[in-house]
């Protein structure tokens, strides 16, 4: 019997200490952030899909179409092409062509380049009614950026 | 004024469903408010100032919606049960004193035809789980029907217990005799009163399918329960029904415990409007409870549900029956009054 | 159980529990025998979200399968990074910095901390209380918020690498972990009087889908499961790895086998979580996070190796075979849930149907690791 009139009580109890503990939260500031109207800045090493890096002069890309990202790929999602302009000594990046519909957003593509000529994007504001909105033309995009 | 009789019908009919209809669409945006809010966030903003708006976009979406019927159904059980939720709450309205003058039929056994109303409503779930042809809403059904037995029984006892005290099953009466001031309430007409309005009030819940009783529309276990099949107007029917029950449960709380439109104090006024205003910031405050407990607690099963009927509500508000009983009885007995 | 429900005259009917079902929580689906709300029988039915990781693996490079691993389970990812990188750099004959050995001690605990959160959250919603799992989230999202800025990414980690971590923390991680500890030692008293203490919830979750440790060894359940049924069964002590045994910790043990133990089991593991990546920052030694003689292509020498690593659910263990080549030949991942799900349908006979998705919740069950 007396255990019946502990459980009752401690209960009980326990059900207003609940009430008091939600009501100390809902006196409390909001936490969440109103998302279209405030957005985040995303910290310096945020994995966004990829962009070429353009040389700080020219703002050509700085790539030299050794092809390494393309082999580090798991998901072959880059395609780049190059060629050798007549005279020159070294390949010009004709196109970059990254398929972002499969993308894992893993990073080995930037971490097997030795010429810095890829980073990551910070932009994750990414929506899109079709598929081939995200068929990035990475070379098309650092034109856009730099002229 | 007084009207005359085709007239007051008419008057009660259009009050009362636009009373619902708004009230409906506002306490939804009220819970969701008041949700955001225990969980750290805003609610709806977007809609308007203050998100307020949202209720009329969300009716508006809700009517323009084609009302599915099911391969399979009921057809008849499946478009009439909605409206069994939805109708009898509405009619209970018509006891309910808002004021001192203003209620709709002030009958002497308003109190039996609101009991008599609720038990519709079971129906009304039962039905439409029943007529769905649907698992979950089946079980949903058969789990409506046996939390009834759970509840009514202490609830009643309760309600028994207060006619005792009052002698009158007229709504109106019961407030009358509260007049005078917060002390004079039924609340503290004696120390087991307190008590009473608790199991009043968890009962209340639980007739109202709230949570932690919302065994019938689990979300985690039953999808939506009885609405799961429900689209458009007909979930907005169960919807409104629901919160109209919210609205009576809470009425009746509010006018066997807590003095109806009767102010809090004596040096404020409570004729006319004034009465009105008394009752519902008593409404709405014990509807605001009701909100609060959903958002704070984990659901109950219904052996839990079970458990604390037979094991709790029960016997307590049998002891409080006959203690108030020998305390009405043996008390003028003690003091000497006649 | 019930009488009924052992009765083979009564009449049973089934119950898709899935799919697509809340409690569930991702593409599960339970076929039901039931009779009324108990249940006579519930067979999983997996491979919804099936990706054939295995033979991914055996399709890339060593270094190319790395992503795959955090996507296992995406709740706990590191811990499944760390089980795959140990097993390669154990092949390889890596040694790792101890740096380096203290940074993934310290992401692998938070992110262990990030997955209890939320199954804590998630648990009490399949219970039908709503709002912890808001406040879980909070402070889950402090932790993604940390590793976002020392990994780059919130759930797919990725972070190590064989022979140490991509790249090393900054000052701001280090303080923004200590608030962080602070913070949550806060809050977890209001946790406990919200629902541990809470009269509803003790009486759905004890006694309820009783596990004894009998069934979960014959099963091969682990982790929070196993060590809610009285085994004290824990990698990180019983086969110690990286800096654990340095490390003061202790594995929280109940021995009643309810919903009620698996979920003390984790709430328990969250302090001592805290305490380990305390303990871990202070002792964080300077030095390089990554070794110096990592060959650019990796070739481990033939052979079969094993690593398991204590994930948030349980025992991950990874087992690859080498040919000698950049490619894995074979690559067996056993997955903690697997094993915690299978002993589901002996567990839920004769349950209420509401138990039996509280026992659910508190095997902690994440789909895509299940299926992989």
């Amino acid at each position: 019997m007396s255990g019946y009139f502990k459980e009752l009580f401690g209960g009980t109890k326990s059900l207003f200490v609940g009430l008091g503990i939600t009501f100390k939260y809902m006196i409390k500031p909001v936490v969440t952030v109103q998302y279209p109207h405030e957005t985040l800045v995303m910290p310096p090493r945020f994995r966004g899909h990829i962009e070429l890096v353009g040389d700080e002069e020219t703002g050509a890309p700085k790539c030299v179409v050794c092809g390494m990202c393309q082999k580090a790929c798991p998901t072959n999602c880059i395609t780049l092409t190059g060629e050798k302009p007549e005279g020159g000594k070294k390949k010009v990046l004709t196109g970059y062509i990254l398929n972002f519909t499969t993308c894992s957003l893993c990073g080995l593509c930037v971490e097997s380049c030795k010429f810095d000529a890829i980073t990551f994007s910070r932009d994750y504001n990414l929506a899109g009614p079709r598929k081939d909105a995200y068929i990035f033309d990475l070379k098309k995009r650092l034109e856009e950026k730099s002229g | 004024m007084t009207l005359t009789e085709p007239w007051r019908v008419l008057a009660f009919l259009v009050g009362i469903i636009a009373f619902v209809a708004l009230n409906a669409a506002y306490l939804v945006w009220l819970e969701r408010k008041v949700a955001g809010h225990i969980q750290g966030r805003i609610g709806p903003k977007e809609v308007g100032p203050f998100g307020l708006l949202q209720p009329l976009a969300d009716g508006i979406k809700l009517m323009s919606k084609q009302l599915l019927v099911p391969k399979g159904v009921d057809p008849l059980l499946f478009k009439v049960a909605p409206l069994l939720v939805l109708v009898p709450a509405v009619m209970s309205f018509v006891t309910i004193p808002f004021g001192e003058n203003l209620v709709a039929r002030n009958i002497d056994i308003g109190l039996l035809m609101i009991f008599a109303f609720a038990s519709v409503n079971v129906m009304g779930l039962l039905l439409g789980g029943w007529g769905s042809n649907n698992k979950y809403a089946v079980i949903s059904a058969a789990r409506a029907v046996s939390q009834n037995v759970a509840y009514e029984i202490p609830m009643l006892i309760t309600v028994v217990t207060m006619i005792m005290l009052t002698s009158t099953m007229n709504l109106n009466e019961m407030v009358i005799q509260q007049g005078g001031g917060i002390l004079n309430w039924h609340f503290f007409a004696n120390p087991l009163m307190p008590f009473a309005f608790l199991i009043f009030f968890v009962c209340a819940l639980a007739e109202t399918n709230r949570a932690p009783f919302d065994l019938g529309e689990a979300e985690s276990e039953l999808i939506a329960g009885f609405h799961t099949e429900y689209s458009g107007m007909g979930f907005g029917v169960f919807f409104m029904g629901e919160y109209a029950n919210i609205i009576i449960g809470c009425s009746l709380a509010v006018i066997l415990f807590l003095g109806g439109w009767q102010s809090p104090f004596e040096f404020l006024s409570d004729q006319g409007l004034w009465g009105v205003f008394w009752f519902l910031a008593k409404v709405y405050f014990l509807i605001f409870c009701v909100m609060w407990i959903r958002w704070t607690y984990p659901r109950t099963t219904l052996w839990g549900l079970l458990n604390l009927s037979w094991k709790i509500l029960i016997p307590i508000s049998l002891l409080i029956l006959l203690l108030t009983g020998a305390m009405i009885k043996v008390w003028p007995l003690i003091t000497g009054a006649s | 159980m019930n009488d009924l429900a052992r009765s083979p005259n009564q009449e049973t009917f089934v119950l898709n529990l899935g799919p697509q079902h809340p409690a569930t929580h991702g593409v599960l689906r339970v076929k039901l025998t039931m009779d009324g709300e108990y249940i006579v029988d519930a067979e999983p039915v997996l491979g919804y979200v099936h990706r054939m990781h295995e033979k991914m693996g055996e399709n890339r490079t060593w270094v190319q399968f790395m992503p795959n691993t955090a996507r296992l389970d995406y709740l706990g990812a590191l811990s499944y990074n760390h089980g795959y990188v140990k097993v390669v750099e154990q092949a390889m004959g890596l040694e790792v910095p101890e740096r380096a050995e203290y940074l993934r001690v310290i992401t692998v605990e938070l992110n262990r901390i990030a997955s209890h959160l939320l199954w804590f959250g998630a648990f009490v919603l399949d219970l039908g209380g709503f709002t912890p799992l808001l406040y879980a989230f909070d402070d889950r999202e402090h932790i993604l918020d940390l590793l976002e800025s020392v990994t780059g990414s919130r759930l797919t980690f990725c972070y190590y690498r064989f022979g140490g971590l991509c790249n090393d923390v900054d000052d701001d991680f280090l303080t923004g972990t200590r608030a962080f500890i602070k913070r949550l030692r806060k809050r977890l008293p209001d946790y406990h009087n919200l629902v541990t203490k809470n009269i509803i919830l003790i009486n759905r979750l004890k006694d309820v889908g009783v596990l004894s440790a009998e069934m979960c060894r014959k099963y091969g359940a682990t982790g929070p499961v196993l060590r809610g049924s009285g085994v004290d069964y824990d990698v990180r002590k019983n086969e110690p790895y990286s800096v654990y045994p340095e490390l003061d910790f202790e594995v929280p043990v109940y021995s009643e086998g309810d919903s009620m133990a698996r979920y003390m089991v984790r709430m328990d593991e969250i302090d001592q979580c805290l305490r380990i990546v305390e303990q871990a920052l202070d002792k964080l030694p300077e030095g390089p996070v990554m070794a110096e003689k990592v060959p650019k292509i990796l070739k481990p020498a033939a052979g079969d190796y094993y690593g398991a690593v204590e994930a948030a659910r349980g025992t991950f263990g990874i087992r690859i075979v080498s040919d000698g080549t950049n490619i894995p030949y074979r690559m067996k991942l056993r997955s903690p849930t697997f094993s915690n799900l299978s002993l589901y349908g002996e567990a839920s006979r004769g349950l209420l149907l509401p138990d039996a998705l509280a026992l659910m919740g508190s095997l902690d069950l994440v789909i895509p690791e299940i299926d992989r």
